[in-house]
Parts: C-alpha cells; sequence; structure tokens
C-alpha cells in the first residue's frame, strides 16, 4: 500500500534537515504505529507525505499502490486516496461542516470519474456516520472547526475519514488532548473503517491510543528515522521505560 | 472644500449639460440642492474625502461610454419570491417589467416623476432633507447634484408590517446612459419594510436613498450592484432613525470600473441600531476595479448601537477604499459602536486603502474599530486541498470564509443564501477563467 523509501526531506526556507533516510511500508490491512520523541520529525513525515508546501524532498521516494505520491498535489493525494488526520484541525469560519464534507467528497468522486451525490444520499450517509462519532446535527452546521473543543475537532477528522473512504490513513496524534471517552469514541470510529483494503498510520506519543487501536506494527522514529520496528509490545515498552532506553539501545 | 476658478467652471459646465426638473412638491428642495451644490462645487482628488477615488468620470459632462454585460444569463436575482418590483431601464421607469399591482397591506408606493398627483406630504418633509443634514461636516457635492437633477424614483412609505419586499431593478441597455434617481423612504412608527436593488443602471448611475426610520420601525435594504464592467456607480443611503429603529443595510458589488457607495446614517433616537455591511468582489482582468466604501455614522442618542462591517476581494490590480467614521456626540452615552473593514489581496498588484475613524465626544462608550489586510490562508488551504478539493475550488470556499461576516449581516436566511448562491457562481467563472 504504502511504501516509503529513504526519504530525506528539509525545509525549504533553511537547510535543516528533517527526514534523514525514512524507510517504512505498510501493507494492505495492516496497523502501524509510529512513536517517537517530540521533534523527532513524525508531523513532518505526515505533511510530506500529503503534500504540503515548506518542504523539499532531497532523496527519497514515496508511493501509494505503486504510484509516486511526491509529484502529485495534495488533492490528487487525497483522490488517490491518502488521507491525514490533523494533529490541529484547522478552524474555517464561514463555511459549513456540511458544505466543506459535501465538496470535499464530490471533488474527489468527480477525480476519480465517478458521479457526484446528489444532496438527499450524502445527508444520509453523513448522518448516518455522525451518529456512530456523536456528532450532532448542530455541529454538522457550524463553520468547520469553528468553536469546537478539541475532542469535537477530532471526532469530526474522524467523520471526514468516514465520509471520504481513504484507502491509506494517516493520523497524527489523533489522541492529543483528549479524554478517555473521547479517545475512546474516536478509537471505535477508527476500528470501525478497519478493513483488509484499507490501512493505517498511527503517529501517537503516547502508548494509550494503541490500547484501543491495536496495531499490527510499531516503530519507533527518532532524529528522522525509523529507529526501531516490532511488534505491540514495543509500545508497553516506550510506556515502561520512556524513549531514552530503547534510543540507546537502537545506536 | 476650497473655491478655485477651474471647480467653478467644470461644475458650471457639469450643470449645464443636465435637464434640470423644474415645478411639483420637490421644486424648493431642489432649488436648494441646487445652491448648495454650486456652493460646494464638483470634488477633486485634492480633497480629503476623494483623496483615493478619482472622481473625474463623475465630474465629466456626459457618461463616460460603458459596454453591455451580455455574456451571462442567470436567473433574476430574488426573482423566486414574492415581491413587488418596480424596474428601471437606463434610470427610465418602465412598467411592462414592473408589478401591475404595487399595492400591498400597510403599503404606499409613489414614483418621484408622478408624485405631484397623489398628497405625499409625508415625502414633503423627506426628499433633499436627510440629504441636506449630510452635508455636514463633510460635503457631499454628488448627494445635491443628485436632489437637484433625479428625474425619477420612488416614494415607499411603510405604515406596517409588509411582508412582500420591494424590489427595485435597474436594468442597464444604453451604452451611455447616464441616469439619477432619488428614492425616499419612510418607515412609520412600528412598521416594516425590506428593499431589494439589483442591477447595474446604467453607464453612469447617480442614486441617492433617504431613509426614516420612526420609533421601532424596521428597515432592511439588501443590494446587489449587477455585473457590468465598465458601469460607474455613485450612491447614497442618508438615514435617521428614531427610538429603538433598526435599519440593516447590506450591498454585494461584484466587478464595475467605478463604485462609490456613501452610506450616512443618523442615530437620533435613544437605543437605535444600525448595521452596514459590503462584500465586494473586483478582478482587475476583466476591467478595472475600484470600488469605495464611505461611511459616516453619527450617534446623538442613549443606548445605540452601530455595526460597520465591510469585506473586499481583490485581485488583478483591483482597488478598495473604506473610509468610515463614528461619530459619538456629547450625551450619546451607552453607545455600543463597531466598526471592521478586511480585505482580502489574492495577488500582490491589488491594493486596499483604508482610513477608519473614530470621533468621541461622550465619556461612557464601547466603540471599536479595525482594519486589515492578507492573503490567503495556507494552512486552511492545505487542510481543504488534503481532502481533495482542487486548488481553486478551495480558494473560493476561503474567499467565501473571508466574506461571512459581512453576508451574516443579511437578517434573512433565504436572502443570505442567494447571495451566496450569486457569489459562488461568480467565483466559479472566475475559476474556469
Ligand atoms: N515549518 C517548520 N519550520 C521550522 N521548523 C520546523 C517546521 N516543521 C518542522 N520543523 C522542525 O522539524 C522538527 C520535526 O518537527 P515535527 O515533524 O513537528 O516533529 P514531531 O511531530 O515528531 O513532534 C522539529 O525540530 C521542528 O521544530
Ligand atoms: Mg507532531
Amino acid at each position: 500500500m504504502l511504501e516509503i523509501k529513504n526519504l530525506h526531506v528539509k525545509l525549504e526556507e533553511e537547510d535543516k534537515p528533517i527526514l534523514k533516510g525514512l524507510d517504512l511500508k505498510v501493507g494492505s490491512g495492516e496497523v502501524h504505529a509510529i512513536m517517537g520523541p517530540n521533534g523527532s520529525g513524525k508531523s513532518t513525515l505526515s505533511y510530506v507525505l500529503s503534500g504540503r508546501d515548506g518542504y523539499e524532498v532531497t532523496d527519497g521516494a514515496a508511493s501509494l499502490d505503486g504510484e509516486s505520491l511526491l509529484e502529485m498535489e495534495p488533492e490528487e493525494r487525497a483522490a488517490a486516496g491518502l488521507f491525514l488526520a490533523f494533529q490541529y484541525p484547522v478552524e474555517i469560519p464561514g463555511v459549513g461542516n456540511m458544505t466543506f464534507l459535501r465538496t470535499a467528497l464530490n471533488a474527489q468522486r468527480k477525480a476519480r470519474g465517478e458521479t457526484e451525490l446528489s444532496a438527499g444520499d450524502f445527508l444520509k450517509l453523513v448522518r448516518e456516520k455522525a451518529k456512530a462519532l456523536k456528532i450532532d446535527a448542530e455541529m454538522l452546521k457550524r463553520p468547520v472547526n469553528v468553536g469546537f473543543s478539541g475532542g469535537e475537532k477530532k471526532r469530526n477528522e474522524i467523520l471526514q475519514m468516514a465520509m471520504l473512504e481513504p484507502r491509506m490513513c494517516i493520523l497524527d496524534e489523533t489522541d492529543s488532548g483528549l479524554d478517555v471517552d473521547a479517545m475512546k469514541l474516536v478509537a471505535d470510529g477508527v476500528n470501525a473503517l478497519r478493513s483488509k483494503d484499507r490501512s493505517f498510520l498511527v503517529i501517537t506519543h503516547y502508548q494509550r491510543l494503541l490500547d484501543h487501536i491495536v496495531p499490527d506494527v510499531v516503530h519507533i522514529m527518532a532524529e528522522g528515522r525509523i529507529v526501531k520496528t516490532g511488534g505491540p509490545d514495543l509500545a508497553l515498552e516506550v510506556e515502561q521505560n520512556g524513549y531514552a532506553d530503547i534510543l540507546a539501545g537502537a545506536n | 472644500m476650497r473655491k478655485d476658478a477651474g471647480r467653478d467652471s467644470t461644475t458650471a459646465e457639469r450643470l449645464a449639460a443636465l435637464d434640470l426638473p423644474t415645478g411639483g412638491f420637490t421644486a424648493p428642495a431642489r432649488a436648494a440642492a441646487l445652491a448648495r451644490f454650486r456652493e460646494m462645487g464638483l470634488p477633486g482628488r485634492r480633497d480629503e474625502y476623494w483623496r483615493f477615488t478619482d472622481p473625474a468620470p463623475l465630474n465629466a459632462t456626459s457618461a463616460p461610454e460603458a459596454a453591455l454585460f451580455t455574456g451571462l444569463v442567470e436567473p433574476q436575482l430574488f426573482g423566486e419570491r414574492d415581491r413587488i418590483v418596480l424596474t428601471f431601464v437606463d434610470g427610465e421607469f418602465d412598467p411592462a417589467q414592473s408589478s401591475p399591482n404595487v399595492a400591498a397591506e400597510g403599503l404606499e408606493i409613489s414614483r418621484l416623476a408622478e408624485a405631484d398627483r397623489v398628497d405625499l406630504h409625508w415625502a414633503q418633509g423627506l426628499y433633499g432633507v436627510l440629504e441636506a443634514a449630510g452635508q455636514r461636516p463633510v460635503p457631499r457635492p454628488f448627494a445635491a447634484l443628485n436632489t437637484a437633477a433625479a428625474s425619477d424614483g420612488v416614494l415607499i412609505r411603510a405604515t406596517g408590517k409588509v411582508d412582500r419586499p420591494v424590489h427595485l431593478i435597474y436594468v442597464h441597455a444604453d451604452t451611455q446612459s447616464d441616469a439619477i434617481l432619488h428614492h425616499c423612504v419612510r418607515v412609520e412608527a412600528g412598521a416594516e419594510l425590506t428593499v431589494l436593488e439589483t442591477g447595474p443602471a446604467a453607464a453612469r448611475f447617480s442614486k441617492v436613498m433617504e431613509v426614516d426610520v420612526a420609533d421601532g420601525g424596521r428597515f432592511h435594504h439588501i443590494r446587489a450592484q449587477g455585473r457590468d464592467h465598465s458601469r460607474r456607480a455613485i450612491t447614497h443611503i442618508f438615514a435617521r432613525l428614531g427610538a429603538e429603529a433598526l435599519f440593516k443595510s447590506f450591498t454585494l458589488t461584484a466587478n464595475g470600473v467605478l463604485t462609490r457607495n456613501e452610506a450616512v446614517i443618523t442615530l437620533a433616537g435613544d437605543g437605535a441600531v444600525a448595521h452596514v455591511a459590503g462584500a465586494a468582489l473586483g478582478d482587475g482582468a476583466t476591467g478595472a476595479f475600484h470600488h469605495d466604501d464611505t461611511v459616516f455614522v453619527t450617534h446623538e442618542a442613549e443606548g445605540c448601537e452601530s455595526r460597520q462591517v465591510f469585506k473586499k476581494v481583490l485581485r488583478n490590480g483591483a482597488v478598495g477604499v473604506f473610509q468610515g467614521k463614528i461619530l459619538v456626540r456629547q450625551g450619546a452615552q451607552k453607545t455600543d459602536g463597531y466598526q471592521i473593514s478586511q480585505s482580502l489581496l489574492l495577488d500582490e498588484d491589488s491594493q486596499f486603502l483604508a482610513k477608519p475613524e473614530l470621533e468621541i465626544y461622550a465619556d461612557d462608550v464601547k466603540c471599536s474599530h479595525g482594519s486589515t489586510t492578507g492573503a490567503i490562508d495556507e494552512t486552511a488551504l492545505f487542510y481543504l486541498r488534503s481532502r481533495g478539493v482542487p486548488r481553486e475550488e478551495a480558494q473560493s470556499l476561503l474567499v467565501l470564509s473571508f466574506l461571512a461576516d459581512a453576508i451574516a449581516e443579511i437578517e434573512d436566511e433565504g436572502l443570505q443564501a442567494e447571495i451566496v448562491g450569486r457569489l459562488e457562481n461568480w467565483l466559479a467563472r472566475r475559476r474556469k477563467g
């Protein structure tokens, strides 16, 4: 599904390397977790994969189903099935959540040569998906993320994911700022989307999310590279001993 | 304005080229306005109030030619609703395109040109009166000229809650038309009225609307100025509000080589509320765009609220101007005055010139004003694109997002939706190039 080879990335504006030869392979239907200390480059990886400006790939490659991602526009990557749940979802005053969702969904369908969803069908679909995430009609009508609590913003990200049905989902610290109940809701939302055709890359700083979204593979990232890879136990090890031991062992 | 010989001669030439109406109940008001206008003279670039907008095309003795905008057939804005339609083609009333029956519960409508046939003593106390009062402290010569020279207009009086809006449609059919219309609106105590205005009107359009809202009256005004690229317009709204009266005005402007919209609003009775808002979009690539909102709000009474919300989206060398003032007179305690003017520049060629002003002579007031100029928020743009929305479409959504606060000033949700629909179409056409 997702294949990253020797990825080197620096900031466009300055010569500061952030990703320094990152390798990663996520197979179809798999859930991978990336853990790592703050500043290790986790968000940068998610941004570079989804095509945000401001970064320069100096070496390496990244592909989705064999198709190189790095030349594509962000919207093309989305239409190809990539989705990023933002660490900090963006507020867009004056644009209704529904309008936003419908515009996005129909734009992707159009890009893939599918017919656009009718207003009625869309409404039915969004109500059904929102209900599972305990997102009420009022929240759907409000401007995108404006005045949403931290938990509401994260649930809204998962709602977008559920609506857009991407095949490769990247979740950047979706657990940050959530209480246990909200985290459970988000995790249930994600688990409901798990399937053999859909893969996940779950970026998290803490192990606790991984109690709810149990990964197949856990990677530890430090200073722009994957330094250790293992099973779910690796996350527990981080939880108990912190990163220092693992990083020392890896070097 | 300073007197000078050059100004006097252009003023005289401008007047000589006009056909000034005589007689009728407006005669004294017109004569007084003419004298006012002669005294003020036409404005020049050196006048402080015209520093950002060149009045030359408005000063010219004849209307600069303006091509008709024929490229687009869209359904009439507000056309689906039950309303009373009055259509003016290049400033001339067209009965064929107007509602045959303008009678409605609590509503009296007459044409200015025919007003002498009916008893309109209320209009006598209004025609040119608010305009004259609005000449201080800043002279507005085009408004005085309008009062003196208007060929027609509508006199509207609401005596109750009028449930059908009055829709003034301005058609532009002649590339050299020079239209001058003057409307008077009186909303009696406790009455309510909505006036809609749409269309480019003429090659050059001068319009004054005097609005007198009595105690507890409510007046709503929604206007869309038409898409003609080369039309020019100078418009004035003069409003006076009684106690607990409400005045809400919203203007959408897309295109237009020159637009100057002045709003002069006086909150004269305690607890009055006045909101005036505008959303302007200009693309210099399809003809020059210069859009000027000049607003003067005076608080004379206690506990009044005023809001000015003006947003401009500019690209390809478009120019936006905002001159806005809140004047709080002595004794106007508990005033709540708010003013915001913002521009979204879609490139580096466009510019926004703003002059926000506060002048306060009361001590217990809450007044704020702000003006900003910004570009598209790249983070929001990326967020939308990452969801699959193509760049241009995402930019349009962000433009709508930027304009939202101004559009929110339209109280009626249906009218709001129609304005948003127009904006979406305008933006979609821009995307196609
Ligand atoms: N746009 C940026 N400008 C400056 N520094 C940046 C930018 N993006 C990332 N960085 C730097 O790159 C490093 C990795 O950041 P990030 O990817 O956010 O890490 P993580 O998500 O793992 O905490 C940090 O040192 C951060 O300061
Ligand atoms: Mg991060």
